[in-house]
């Protein structure tokens, strides 16, 4: 039965194997589970080793070879999640279906399982059920939601109230909220649609990288290249096919911004896009939506379609001869690593997330070894309006050398949760205020890939020689316990590492073990220099921009939060207060039946 | 490939190399060896093992990747950098299972001649004792996973130069590990004893049966004289 | 002048280390010149006499009294040498940490291809120390200031950080010496 299902999935991508993630993902979703005689199918209908398919497939944590429950809920994990209670509602569920967290329930209706940030901390908790996302949950909730799925109900029927705007659509049905808390003159503004499209086909390649110069817009993921820049050595690489990405696998923990783009603002994100495609010259576009968004897939895919029908895509757009563009979606499948711009690349030709080899740069040979641009949504959003308004409006907005607006997704200790248009140059207190935040002990920037600062640092503003961030906001009140959250955010850089090279893989491993040691109260002053020494070879060493930045939050706390460690770490007196005998005993006075006479006093 | 020459430094000493040479590369051709291991002539470079780590103008960046480029100060043989290579070498040794006194690839392994080189004598972070695998049906090859530092170069070996695809990488983070392009094991696979795969792991995790110990101690390849000083010594 | 004193001992190893000790052959005759030997096997002293300027190890912990012992060092000496690889990382013992305790006490005691125990007993004896749940480097309990690997160590290894340290001079180590095996 299996056979026909693999073999129809597989021809409907032309048994393609660089449309592998597709191919895995249907599949995924219609069997449950890939096992080894599908892999041994899918190897041979697309003419890959198997080992390669086997690969992909282990790599996404969505994706498995076990068979899971009809309803897979992944309960999300994130440190904003648990500081509202996720770990109660995880009790919650795990009473109500009479199993623990990583198993499904016995007639195999229901798996539980733990994810990291969806994209949600603006309604944490939250949890994403197949793939519809409850949010808002309480213990009530969860037992009404658990008692549902015994009873066979299907994931789509737990939305009983839809979210405000296009959540309500009838596309999307979700009961997600957008919570816009600030609108600002860039992305949020009142407009008309392809405005911007239409001065861009009048205009040559040349003269809007001309325009994005003037504009100085900088990426909006974190890492702030100039997209004019880019875009001009993209256009200028040698290739006759070239390539489009919008990155819309927001995955850094805390941030939900391009959720609410990808909801209200599609439009003006595809706008830019195919602004992009005329720009370097490429006719293939490609939205990488992380597989936590997958509920707006259908919404988007018919936006697609109408500009399709509006000839704002395809052939000879908007009547320019030889104009010819196109997008499609790409469906990620549970992996951080895939907004590193060549991690996202390879997922998108059918692999396994790992970072590329840098040279050749995307913008040489990127997927399939075309020169390819990838852009944050938020970055193409501001294209499309630059070319509306021109450069000269958009450099006037924010700071000399931080042109623009910033979208902030601010969750955590604050009153109004949610995304907020700020012009570049906006201080933390000034946010802090904003979003009704009290009693402020630090606040998280960037997400985890970022700083977590403190008190003496709220005067310094978002812009990119400051604090640059991709717009994570995480704000921690006084009685947080800050290493507390460092361990569950390095847990997290543990989980998601692609596992290429040696300082992400192992390193994260042995700081993760360290601090938690200190956080039990098992740490010793000399670990403090190790925790430093270790995060500063992983930072340099690292190969990507994962591993460079995954010490941060013990870096940072170790610069900004040091008391914090000093009052928990005992001077070292020649024990390893990390050995514990009575944890060693334990198994053998077990199967002895006996206590240690040695170690008695210890009982 | 172009013979013109491209100028450039490493730790201030001028060196002359070639258009489409790594920094890896040109420094070996120019005596001065930059420690790696997952580095392997022939093949695609992986980059993986991050202990050719240098400075080129500042920045971190593996010499096996990185080409030539005129006028570029490169950073090798410091004491920073030194210590970094040090704690990447003790890393791969407590994420591992590497007992050596009874490792057939002892005294010919690129990580312990490393380690051996920086002069390491315990590495400095605790042992994981993970829980590997070993695969040894295949009737002329072992697969010892304890050992196994992902370094990529039978994966890599078997596509560029024995045109197959007997190993891939499956997994993700700590979880990473080797697997085998069959769904049982090495049997399964079109491996050969004669394929330059079997030969490519720099540590004791790929070994040929009936080989083992066939040096005795004292002749082995880094008994005497450090890794890389055949390069320096040129 | 008193001589500073030197004790050993012999946790989870096999004392081939020990036995590398007196490898350094009609060295050991300057060695009694530098040094007393306290606590030993050597001299078969079991209790320290009083407090020691090195005390070397041999092998890792697997059971309580590893631990107590290794403590009882740490507590007397000022610096404490970890010799051997069973030391520095558990070594061959340490090959059981991937397996559980029980299964280990199964295979070694009822279900090993050589065990002859009808009765299927498994020793219990309290004299018998209780076992860890699994082999710790000694790193892991104490703090260790000196490594010295190999399995055995080579006895010029064991000579030259001898001296170097009672001489008060830095562990230099030449090349061939340092061996993992």
């Amino acid at each position: 039965m299996n056979d026909k299902i693999i073999s129809q999935v597989c021809s409907t991508y032309n048994n393609n194997k660089t449309r592998m993630m597709d191919i895995v993902t249907t599949l995924n979703k219609q069997l449950g589970g890939i096992d080894d005689e599908s892999i041994d199918l899918i190897a041979k209908a697309t003419g890959s080793p198997r080992v390669l398919v086997e690969s992909t497939i282990s790599f996404y944590s969505f994706l498995s070879k076990d068979k899971k429950g009809d309803v897979v809920v992944r309960l999300c994990n994130d440190v904003v999640d648990n500081m509202q209670g996720a770990k109660e509602i995880k009790e919650v569920f795990e009473q109500e279906l009479g199993i623990k967290c990583g198993e499904t329930t016995e007639d195999g209706k229901v798996t539980l399982e733990e994810t990291p940030c969806i994209g949600m901390c603006d309604q944490a908790p939250a949890a994403l059920i197949n793939e519809t996302v409850v949010t808002s949950l309480t213990k009530d909730k969860a037992k009404q939601v658990a008692q549902d799925l015994k009873g066979g109900a299907a994931a789509e029927t737990l939305v009983k109230d839809l979210g405000d705007g296009n959540n309500a659509n009838d596309l999307v049905k979700s009961m997600v909220n957008n919570n816009v808390k600030k609108k600002g003159e860039v992305i949020f503004a009142d407009r008309e649609d392809n405005v911007g499209l239409k001065a861009a086909i009048e205009k040559t390649p040349e003269s809007i990288i001309e325009d994005l110069k003037i504009s100085k817009l900088r990426g909006r993921g974190g890492a702030g290249f100039p997209t004019g820049l880019k875009w001009a050595f993209t256009r200028s690489a040698d290739g006759d096919n070239k390539t489009v990405i919008c990155n819309a696998d927001e995955g850094e923990p805390g941030t939900f911004k391009d959720r609410v783009i990808l909801t209200e603002e599609c439009n003006l994100l595809f706008e830019g896009m195919t602004i992009g495609g005329y720009v370097i010259g490429a006719e293939t576009g490609i939205i990488y939506l992380r597989g936590e968004y997958a509920y707006l897939k259908v919404f988007l895919e018919d936006a697609l379609d109408k500009r399709r029908e509006a000839n704002l895509l395809g052939k000879n757009i908007l009547g320019k001869d030889g104009f010819n563009f196109d997008i499609r979606i790409q469906l990620g499948a549970g992996a951080y690593i895939c907004g590193e711009e060549s991690s996202l690349i390879s997922s998108c030709e059918g692999l396994r997330g790992d970072p590329k080899t840098r040279p050749p740069f995307p913008a040489q040979k990127g997927y399939l070894q075309t020169p390819t641009a990838v852009n944050n949504v938020e970055t193409f959003c501001s294209v499309a309006r630059i070319l509306e308004k021109g450069g000269v409006w958009f450099a006037e907005i924010g700071t000399e050398a931080s042109p623009g607006t910033k979208l902030l997704s601010i969750s955590g200790d604050c009153d109004n949760p949610g995304v907020y248009e700020f012009e570049f140059g906006v201080t933390i207190n000034d946010m802090l205020s904003e979003s009704g935040a009290k009693d402020t002990k630090a606040v998280l920037v960037g997400g985890p890939s970022g700083q977590i600062i403190g008190k003496d640092d709220f005067d310094k503003a978002i812009c990119y020689d400051d604090l640059a961030t991709g717009g994570a906001i995480v704000v921690f009140n006084s009685t947080r316990d800050i290493l507390k959250i460092a361990l569950e955010y390095m847990e997290f850089f543990v989980e998601e590492s692609c596992g290429y090279c040696t300082p992400c893989r192992a390193g994260n491993v042995l700081l993760r073990n360290c601090l938690e040691n200190i956080v039990e109260g098992k740490g010793q002053t000399t670990d403090l220099k190790y925790l430093e020494e270790l995060g500063e070879s992983v930072q340099f060493s690292s190969r990507c921009g994962l591993g460079q930045t995954s010490p941060n939050p013990i870096l940072s706390t170790l610069k900004n939060f040091k008391a914090d460690y000093e009052a928990l770490v005992k001077e070292d007196d020649g024990f390893n207060p990390a050995f514990d005998i009575n944890k060693a005993l334990s198994v053998a006075e077990d199967i002895q039946g006996r206590k240690s006479v040695i170690f008695n006093e210890n009982h | 490939m172009s013979e013109k020459t491209i100028k450039f430094k490493i730790d201030g000493k001028e060196i002359q190399g070639k258009v489409g040479q790594t920094i890896l590369e040109a420094a070996e051709e120019a005596g001065i060896y930059i420690p790696r291991l997952c580095h392997l002539k022939g093949i695609t470079p992986h980059g993986s093992c991050r202990v050719c780590t240098v400075k080129v103008n500042g920045r971190p960046q593996t010499a096996c990747t990185q080409p030539v480029v005129e006028g570029i100060e490169v950073e090798n043989d410091t004491e920073e950098i030194t210590e970094h290579r040090k704690n990447i070498i003790d890393m791969l040794f407590v994420e591992g299972n590497h007992f050596c006194m009874f490792c057939q690839k002892s005294g010919n392994c690129e990580l312990q001649a490393l380690a051996y080189r920086f002069g390491i004598l315990a590495p400095k972070y605790p042992y994981q004792f993970p829980k590997r695998e070993l695969d040894a049906t295949h009737p002329d090859i072992f697969i010892d996973k304890n050992c196994c530092i992902l370094c990529g170069r039978c994966v890599q070996t078997s596509k560029d130069i024995d045109g197959k695809n007997v190993f891939e990488f499956v997994g993700r983070g700590p979880e990473k590990q080797l697997a085998v392009n069959s769904k049982a094991n090495l049997a399964g696979t079109d491996i050969s004893v004669t394929d330059k795969a079997a030969e490519a792991c720099p540590v004791g995790a790929i070994i040929k049966k009936q080989e083992g110990y066939a040096v005795p101690v004292g002749k082995r390849l880094y008994d005497i004289k450090p890794i890389g000083s055949e390069i320096e010594n040129k | 002048m008193t001589k500073p004193k030197i004790a050993t001992t012999s946790l989870a190893g096999c004392f081939g280390c020990h036995m590398s000790i007196l490898d350094i052959d009609e060295r050991i005759l300057q060695l009694v010149e530098l040094v007393d030997f306290d606590k030993s096997p050597v001299d078969d002293i079991k209790k320290f006499t009083g407090r020691c300027l090195v005390g070397i190890i041999e092998g890792g912990c697997c059971n309580e009294d590893n631990v107590h012992v290794l403590k009882y060092f740490r507590e007397n000496c000022d610096v404490l040498i970890a010799l051997g690889d069973c030391a520095i990382n558990g070594c061959i013992p340490s090959m059981r940490n991937e397996i559980p305790l029980k299964e280990c006490f199964d295979e070694a005691y009822k279900d090993g291809p050589t065990v002859y125990n009808p009765e299927g007993i498994i020793p219990n004896d309290p004299e018998i120390p209780l076992v860890l749940d699994r082999v710790y480097p000694c790193s892991e309990v104490v703090k260790i200031d000196y490594h010295l690997p190999g399995c055995p160590p080579n006895a010029d290894i064991i000579w030259e950080a001898l001296v170097a340290l009672l001489n008060n001079k830095p562990l230099d180590l030449p090349y061939e010496l340092v061996k993992y095996d």
